[in-house]
């Protein structure tokens, strides 16, 4: 097994690609009856500091339906000058090149400036918008200095600031209630061309810009200085707002403006729409609540009773935005930094759709705020921005496999072939996908069909391909291509389930459900995909389990499945699935960045790491359990979305004694102190930014622990209560071993 | 005697002694003491005023019992209720007003004035009525049968149509007009006994009745008996010729003198004169009802003793006729114009304000007049019966006060609201909107930046002059600076705000573009304190005309400007004014575009009045909106080609606004006259948010409103602004019986927020006559005001009337008003004479002016956008500037003495007139033409011009030359004397004699055929003669 482990760890380092299944089931009934679907999550951009550039332009089978890449994986016939398609065996005849390696990246001509455009949510507290100013005029350093940028501003009005003028401050200003179309839009900023009555008498403007649009957007080192002014001169949006009221906050006539300009501009072409609100939308197309603070923000509670009167209409108004976004090549990313809902839920799709980032904090003057946005320009070893744009992902598929469907931070292109199935799952009902927006952790979930009937097997030693054609423009501003094939061998389901079995990666698998059923959850009732993962997780169980029936206790499973149903038990209780003591935002959010991270991540955030400090030995993994939470122990706890360090009751004791300031007690100053070093190197490293909690036994933030522990000890169950065996959590949610008793029976039952 | 003026006809017949003339005027309600002053004579004035202290006004007949300020003790019995009645002795009126007049002291000069006003008139009665003295003959009158041939050919032409209502044939005018010598003018004889059929309308623009129609009931003949002998001496009396007026005539163009003497016939030059021979220099104290002010020409000095100042009310007939069919039968026009806001001189004493704290002023329960002078005091003071609907309110506890032994109340004195005619309140909140104090207003000025404004130079110079005109804000008496904001928006086809806050290093610009549905961009740092924001604002006035130096932006919106300034000022929650600068035709996409649509032929047509609609009801919309907002609007129009004046113009008319319109401006020529006229308008003396309501006494009621202002009921004025300049034009109708002894009383109250944002009243009120004596109707009628009404009047109708129907009604009705004075004041004459009431002398030759005008006179060669223009113009001028407008100054200027400081005598309006020797200068208000015959003395030249001749007299300039020579200074002086509280600045044009632009300088010589049409003074006459005769028959 340890080979298996070894050889899929290998090729996520190599590819950037884990698939649920790395021996493939030779037929479609068997391949369904796997319950678990053949699928990969692929991140297109892994970092690769090996990867060697290749200067030319890829080479295509000659095949108009295929145009699948040379890769390693073709037959090459040196002599003849000809190699054989491994999608399509079109033989094509062609020079070839040496060193062809997986995956590749081409570099090709054509350069165009990377845009950033700042939308900027002026209705703050003083403090926030001073924090967001600094933010922004930092992150002008970061940039690379030939970027174009430019400032929309909204509060009651929408401002779209001309940065090009010298002297005096020009601005754009729309009503933020009105409704424009694209073209109105370009209209009254001026960016379509009027067919001029020509001047004979003047004389000829000398044509400084060539672009029109260059008064809105500018090279960053041009207008650098000028741009830092503008930002600190920014006002608190002016307009009165009385005791009572939300501010008239037009989010989603900035946002469409902000679309409608770089539609207008630049159309495919990479940039960077970042939305930065403290607030929801409360007038104009896209409001999420009335400026009516007496009426709250719409709670799940509310959409449940279908109360919630603005949200259908703002969410098509965002999801138009978004669509045309894509369309564009661009990507919006959502920073909403306020205490209450600032309406994510309707405006998620704008980040969900074009790959952008959504960042959710407290304040724009937190931490959390500032370090996130600073990590969106960190640069990777080749000291590239770590962000690339427009990207498409065209997959290829050998004659056995069908494409069913994609979930990530992509839109469907519509590119409907040969290799594409019927059934979807996800983003289905293509072969292409646009990812506006991606960075090297942008992970996709590609599904697939099995489509080889079983009455035509396919040999021995055959091997299924896929390859992945990433086409994007890199931070540097080339357009770059990256070719990832890959091959897994065919098996018998029935003579080789065995291998099959043994191939199973469990991790992408839960991860890949996971994303199934948080994409249906999006769209269904939250118990009807409970009851669905249920469904297939005891499928799955009775598929490849060992087991006498009737027998719950004879129920066994082999290595290479044992931690799925924990996987899945801690996924029913994550909040993707669960939005009990969420916000719908908050819902949002944390769905959002599930659907785009690796699998490391979205392991983590299914199943949070615990570790555990104490003076016994070194710091240990431990159960994510109640009975890990010990008096004397510190726990470090990350849920990707947050770190908790938890001190123990009689560590906090000791703390509020002072030991840890005692010479004597050193080493009780260094145990405080791991976890917190521990820590700071996630948080260096986590994008966004988690929530960083420091809390103790009976501290009110210690409910973040005990919410994600597995409720081994409740109140329930006082069998425990006085036994230095941990913490009993005051639950009534099932806990693993009652989920897992259950799952037994039913695994193991003939009804089911 | 009767009361005829003037008979025309016989000036140059020698042979009617002892015919017309009179000065009956003066003689029929004076008391006989009065009546047998010589005319013509500067009689002393002692004798007079001691024996007939202010009967010499014209006032009804005095019911000599009742006398309010009469002396205390001496009346006090004989109380009736009504006050005001009675022309009370005026030097009692005099003394007992000491509390609340502290100059009373130099007032013994009434009475004085009074006779000199009298004798003036007799005088100018007599001029005109030179026919009756034989003494005429050798100065003026040529021969007469010359004048008879010549006389028979020109009046046809330009009569045609205007003159003839029916097919009847036209009586040749000689016969009518000039029935030479022979047709011998009867010896004054009083009137006849019965009136012709009075006409059945009420309506100005009804077709003149059929003559002889109906016939009114039988008129009371006048007390005959007593005028008598005032008329004989009278024409004793007569000494012929006015002073200076031949002596002017230096050369007569030969081709007159065939005509009609013009000399022979009113002159408006000699009335304007004798009236200032007579008032000029006095003061005028309005203590009595119904007295006839001086002439708006003359200068005087105003002292209100509870009636308002003539500088702000003047009527066309200060008797009004007891009943509305005396009303119709007369047909003459009972109209106000009222000048709210009308510039004081500093020598008369501005307006009191009355503060009564929370409480607010004190009103009648019914009709909510305000306490006035009207108001009658009873029950000891304990409750007061309103002089407008006679309802007894009872005083208010903290307004007590007990009343005198002759039922005045003690403070009469005291409290200007009881003894003045105008007067202002402090208003309390429950005056304001929402209840809440005003804010102060704002100055938004709004800057055309397309390409044609930047290229002429005209944006760097507005932004230039703002600069200083800022400095002058015009701000509260008492305060150190201007409480006015000021805000910034320039805009070509889109819209640019500016940032100005004080805070600022830089303005800041916003651009709106979204003009279909303008708003208002930001609010706080748009409108700012100047002096708080000086270095921002200078900034941006520095760099506007940078910023836009390279647009080639063409297109223009306009009504979306309005628009945005109006929500700025709404969105300000205060009332303010726009200042637009603006230079074409709105064509770009946006609400208000217009199209180029002036159609020539549409000339001389029934649709011509759709060259004086606005071409789309967005600006009407737009204008109530703005007034609803209080939101004034003053557009600078400075268009080369059609702009459509007449939709553009239409906001600034609504909303109280001003029209300034520049043809062609060029910076070297036209920019000193709009540099002018902008420090004018900002600095001149403003309120906003007004809402004006004429409250009349029982009897009749204000029915129609003419001027700057918008009415969304029958009775509420509004006016988003009101300036010093403008003037409501105010008619009146009766709904009831007027009575002598009440007479006609009329309160106009104006609610309005001052400059410093303070919520007041302007009250002004005016007492007139009553009287169920035609003649007494017409002896008090002021012609001037009867032209400003009929201007506005003909001018509101040009919207809907084709010009050939509002032409032959104001012919008609000037007739049908002549020939009703004609046929029952003035004595039996021949058929053939022309008689004209004393107080309508010249209103022949003002209405021929009238009629002449562009707007009135379908001529292609006039631009559509000149007619609108002068046509909005006249709709809110006030009587003097109408006065100059219809019929321009015209004074010698190769005859002013260097040493005397007074303007010299006018001249008439005509080209005869003029002498090649001569320089002259004509001002009508909008124009000043210096006009320079070919053989102009080269001494003036050289002194005014500092050339040595003048072939070497470069036209091209707007303002003369400082020379240091004595005549350029004079003339520089008299020019600038002219142009004091003139609403517009006259653009100086220099005409050589014989040189191209003489055209136009022609046209103003109103009293000669005009070169576009419009008959002379004289043909004109004879066209109303005609008339009359034909009304008569």
């Amino acid at each position: 097994m340890a080979t298996y482990l070894e050889f899929i760890q290998q090729n996520e380092e190599r590819d950037g690609v884990r698939f649920s299944w790395n021996v493939w089931p030779s037929s479609r009934l068997e391949a369904t009856r796997m319950v678990v679907p053949l699928a990969c999550l692929l991140t297109p951009l892994k970092e690769r500091p090996d990867l060697p550039p290749v200067q030319y332009e890829p080479v295509l089978c000659s095949r108009p339906t295929c145009k699948a890449i040379l890769n390693p994986l073709c037959q090459v016939d040196y002599r003849a000058k000809l190699w054989a398609c491994n999608f399509c065996f079109q033989r094509n005849q062609q020079l070839l090149l040496p060193n062809l390696s997986t995956p590749e990246t081409f570099f090709r001509g054509a350069r165009s400036p990377l845009i950033f455009l700042y939308v900027v949510d002026t209705c703050l507290e003083e403090d926030d918008l001073q924090a967001l100013k600094e933010s922004l005029q930092m992150s002008l350093s970061l940039l690379p200095p030939d970027a174009l940028v430019g400032l929309i501003t909204f509060g009651r009005m929408v401002q779209v600031h001309e940065l090009s003028c010298e002297g005096i401050s020009k601005s754009y200003v729309f009503r933020g209630t009105k409704d424009l179309t694209a073209k109105q839009i370009q209209d009254m900023l001026g960016l379509t061309k009027p067919a001029m009555p020509m001047q004979q008498a003047r004389p000829a403007q000398p044509q400084e810009h060539p672009f029109v649009s260059s008064r809105f957007l500018q090279p960053i080192h041009k207008i650098d200085m000028n741009l830092t002014d503008l930002l600190g001169e920014l006002q608190r949006d002016p307009w009165p707002v009385t005791q009572g009221k939300r501010p008239l906050r037009s989010t989603g006539v900035a946002l469409s403006i902000a679309v409608g300009l770089l539609e207008g501009t630049f159309p495919n072409t990479g940039a960077r729409i970042m939305l930065f609100t403290g607030g929801p939308p409360t007038q104009g197309p896209g409001m999420v609540v009335g400026d009516e603070l007496k009426v709250p923000i719409r709670s799940w509670h509310d959409i449940e009773k279908d109360n919630a009167r603005f949200m259908k209409k703002a969410t098509k108004h965002y999801e138009m935005l978004a669509n045309r976004t894509a369309t564009n090549g661009h990507c919006i990313d959502i920073y909403a930094c306020a205490l209450d809902q600032t309406g994510l839920l309707e405006m998620k799709c704008c980040p969900n759709l074009t790959g952008g980032h959504m960042v959710m904090g407290d304040s724009f003057n937190t931490s959390l705020f500032k370090q996130t946005f600073q990590r969106i320009f960190s640069k990777d070893f080749n000291g590239d921005f770590r962000m690339a744009f427009g990207a498409t992902l065209d997959v290829k598929t050998s004659r056995e496999l069908k494409i069913a469907g994609a979930i990530g931070p992509c839109v469907s292109l519509n590119v409907k072939g040969p290799c594409v199935s019927e059934n979807e799952l996800g983003v289905g009902g293509t072969s292409q996908w646009k990812i506006c927006g991606l960075d090297p952790t942008s992970t996709l979930g590609i599904y697939f069909e099995v489509v080889n009937q079983h009455n035509s097997p396919i040999p021995q030693g055959g091997r299924g391909a896929i390859q992945f054609v990433t086409q994007y423009q890199h931070s540097s501003t080339q357009k770059r291509i990256r070719v990832t094939t890959i091959a897994r061998n065919w098996a018998d389901a029935q003579s080789q389930l065995k291998h099959i079995e043994a191939a199973f990666d469990q991790e992408a698998a839960a991860v890949l459900m996971a994303r199934l059923g948080v994409f249906r959850a999006e769209s269904e009732e939250g118990p009807d995909v409970l009851r669905w993962l249920d469904r297939q997780l005891i499928r799955l169980c009775q598929k490849f389990g060992q087991y006498n029936k009737e027998d719950p206790t004879s129920f066994r499973l082999s290595d290479s499945f044992s931690l799925y149903p924990q996987f899945m038990f801690h996924l029913r209780r994550s909040p993707f699935l669960q939005v009990f003591n969420n916000s719908p935002d908050e819902s949002s959010y944390y769905r959002h960045h599930f659907a785009r991270q690796d699998l490391t991540q979205s392991l983590i955030m299914i199943q949070p790491i615990l570790y555990s400090y104490s003076f016994h030995g070194p710091p240990e993994p431990v159960l994510l359990d109640s009975s890990s939470i010990l008096a004397d122990r510190i726990l470090l706890m990350d849920t990707f979305f947050q770190i908790v360090i938890y001190l123990g009751e009689t560590i906090a004791q000791w703390r509020k004694a002072g030991y840890q300031d005692m010479p004597e007690y050193e080493n009780f100053k260094h145990l405080l102190q791991a976890p917190l070093d521990d820590a700071q190197e996630i948080l260096q490293a986590r994008f966004p930014m988690p929530r960083y909690v420091n809390t103790e036994h009976g501290g009110s933030q210690a409910r973040f622990l005990l919410s994600k522990v597995n409720p081994s000890q409740t109140h329930n169950n006082l069998y425990a209560w006085g036994q230095e065996t941990g913490a009993p959590i005051l639950t009534d949610d099932v806990s693993l071993q009652v989920f897992m008793d259950h799952l037994k029976k039913l695994a193991v039952s003939s009804a089911s | 005697m009767s009361q005829q003026g003037y008979v025309a006809t016989p000036s140059y017949s020698q042979s009617q002694p002892g015919m017309g003339l009179s000065p009956p005027h003066y003689g029929h309600y004076g008391d006989p003491s009065h009546a047998p002053s010589p005319p013509g004579m500067m009689k002393p004035a002692g004798p007079l005023g001691a024996t007939a202290p202010g009967g010499g006004y014209p006032p009804g007949p005095p019911p000599p019992g009742p006398q309010p300020f009469g002396q205390n003790g001496a009346h006090a019995s004989g109380h009736p209720p009504q006050r005001f009645p009675g022309p009370p002795p005026v030097n009692n009126v005099a003394s007992s007003y000491a509390p609340c007049q502290p100059t009373t002291q130099s007032y013994p000069s009434p009475a004085p004035t009074s006779s000199v006003t009298q004798l003036g008139n007799q005088l100018s009665a007599m001029q005109i009525n030179s026919y009756g003295m034989g003494m005429t003959a050798p100065s003026q009158g040529p021969p007469g049968p010359l004048s008879t041939a010549a006389f028979r050919g020109p009046p046809r032409p330009p009569q045609p149509s205007i003159l003839q209502p029916g097919s009847q044939a036209l009586p040749p005018p000689p016969t009518t007009l000039n029935g030479p010598g022979p047709s011998p003018m009867a010896p004054p004889t009083h009137r006849q006994d019965g009136l012709p059929g009075p006409a059945p309308l009420n309506a100005q623009y009804q077709p003149p009745p059929q003559p002889g129609q109906t016939l009114g009931p039988g008129y009371p003949p006048q007390q005959t008996a007593t005028y008598g002998p005032q008329m004989a001496g009278a024409q004793l009396s007569y000494p012929g010729g006015f002073p200076g007026g031949p002596a002017q005539m230096a050369g007569p163009p030969p081709q007159l003198q065939k005509k009609l003497d013009p000399d022979s016939i009113p002159s408006p030059i000699q009335v304007i004169e004798n009236d200032r021979a007579t008032k000029g220099g006095q003061i005028y104290s309005t203590n009595t009802r119904g007295q006839i002010p001086p002439l708006v020409t003359t200068d005087c000095v105003i002292q209100d003793q509870g009636n308002a100042s003539p500088r702000y009310i003047r009527c066309t007939t200060y008797c009004f006729p007891c009943t509305s069919d005396m009303a119709k039968q007369a047909q003459i026009p009972l109209a106000a114009v009222i000048k709210p806001f009308a510039t004081i001189p500093s020598n008369e004493t501005q307006l009191y304000l009355v503060n009564h704290g929370e409480s607010g002023p004190v009103r009648c329960n019914r009709c909510k007049a305000y306490m006035c002078p009207f108001m009658q005091f009873v029950e000891g003071g304990r409750r007061f019966q309103c002089g407008f609907c006679s309802c007894v309110n009872d005083v208010p506890p903290f307004y007590f006060q007990h009343l005198d032994h002759v039922g005045r109340r003690l403070d009469h004195y005291e409290k200007p609201e009881l003894s003045l005619g105008s007067y202002e309140y402090v208003a309390t909140l429950d005056y304001c909107r929402k209840n809440k104090p005003p804010s102060p207003p704002a100055f938004i000025f709004m800057i055309d930046v397309s390409y044609s404004n930047i290229k002429n130079g005209l944006v760097k110079l507005i932004c230039e002059e703002l600069k200083t005109v800022l400095e002058k804000l015009p701000k509260e008496e008492q305060e150190e600076t201007s409480a006015i904001r000021v805000g910034f928006i320039t805009y070509n086809k889109v819209l640019h705000f500016f940032n100005v806050k004080s805070n600022l290093a830089q303005p800041q610009m916003m651009v709106v573009t979204d003009v279909g549905e303008v708003f208002v961009p930001l609010l706080d740092g748009f409108l700012v304190n100047y002096q708080e924001s000086q270095s921002v604002i200078h900034n941006l006035l520095d760099q506007i005309p940078e910023m836009f130096a390279d647009s080639n932006e063409n297109e223009t919106v306009f009504a979306p400007v309005i628009q945005a300034g109006m929500e700025a000022l709404k969105a300000a929650e205060c009332a303010g004014k726009l200042f637009i600068f603006h230079s074409s035709l709105p064509t770009a996409e946006a609400p208000g575009k217009l199209k180029n649509r002036d159609d020539k032929k549409l000339v001389n047509t029934d649709k011509e009045k759709i060259l004086f609609q606005p071409q789309t009801n967005v600006y009407e919309s737009l204008a109530k909106d703005c007034v609803a907002h209080s939101c004034s609007v003053t557009l600078f129009l400075f268009p080369s080609q059609y702009v459509d004046v007449a939709s553009l113009g239409l906001i600034p008319l609504l909303t109280g606004g001003t029209l300034y319109k520049y043809n062609n401006f060029q910076m070297h020529l036209d920019s000193q006259q709009f540099l002018k006229d902008l420090r004018n308008d900002i600095e001149k003396k403003i309120g906003f948010d007004a809402i004006m309501r004429v409250r009349t006494s029982t009897g009749f009621r204000a029915t129609d409103f003419f001027g700057g202002i918008f009415m969304n009921n029958t009775t509420d004025v509004e006016m988003a602004a009101i300036d010093c300049d403008k003037a409501v034009t105010v008619e009146f109708k009766h709904d009831d019986k007027l009575s002598e002894d009440a007479g006609a009383l009329i309160q106009c109250a104006v609610l309005y927020t001052t400059i410093g944002g303070q919520r007041r009243l302007r009250i002004h009120n005016l007492g007139l006559n009553c009287s169920s004596q035609l003649a007494d109707l017409y002896k008090s009628c002021e012609t001037d005001v009867l032209i400003n009404f009929f201007a506005k009047s003909a001018f509101k109708a040009v919207l809907n009337q084709p010009l050939k129907v509002i032409r032959e009604i104001l012919v008609n009705q000037t007739a049908h008003m002549l020939a009703c004075y004609r046929k029952n004041c003035a004595s039996p004459s021949a058929a053939s004479q022309l008689i004209l009431p004393d107080s309508m002398k010249v209103l022949p030759v003002y209405m021929n002016c009238l009629l002449k005008n562009c707007v009135l006179l379908s001529r292609p060669e006039i631009s559509s956008d000149e007619r609108a223009y002068q046509r909005q113009l006249v709709m809110t001028m006030g009587v003097a500037d109408s006065q100059l407008f219809f019929y321009p100054q015209l004074l010698p200027i190769h005859t002013l003495d260097v040493k005397n400081t007074m303007l010299p005598p006018a001249v008439r309006c005509s080209e005869s007139r003029l002498s090649e020797e001569g320089i002259f200068l004509l001002v009508n208000g909008l124009n000043m033409f210096l006009w320079l015959g070919v053989s102009s003395p080269p001494e003036l030249i050289q002194g005014i011009f500092n050339v040595p001749s003048f072939a070497h007299i470069n036209k091209d300039m707007t303002l003369l030359p400082e020379v240091g020579s004595p005549y350029s200074q004079q003339l520089r002086m008299i020019m600038n004397v002219i142009q004091q509280n003139k609403p517009y600045s006259m653009k100086l044009t220099v005409v050589k004699q014989r040189e191209q632009p003489e055209m136009v300088f022609r046209q103003f010589l109103v009293e000669d055929k005009g070169l576009y049409g419009g008959s002379s003074y004289v043909d004109f006459l004879c066209c109303v003669h005609k008339e009359i005769c034909q009304l008569l028959n």
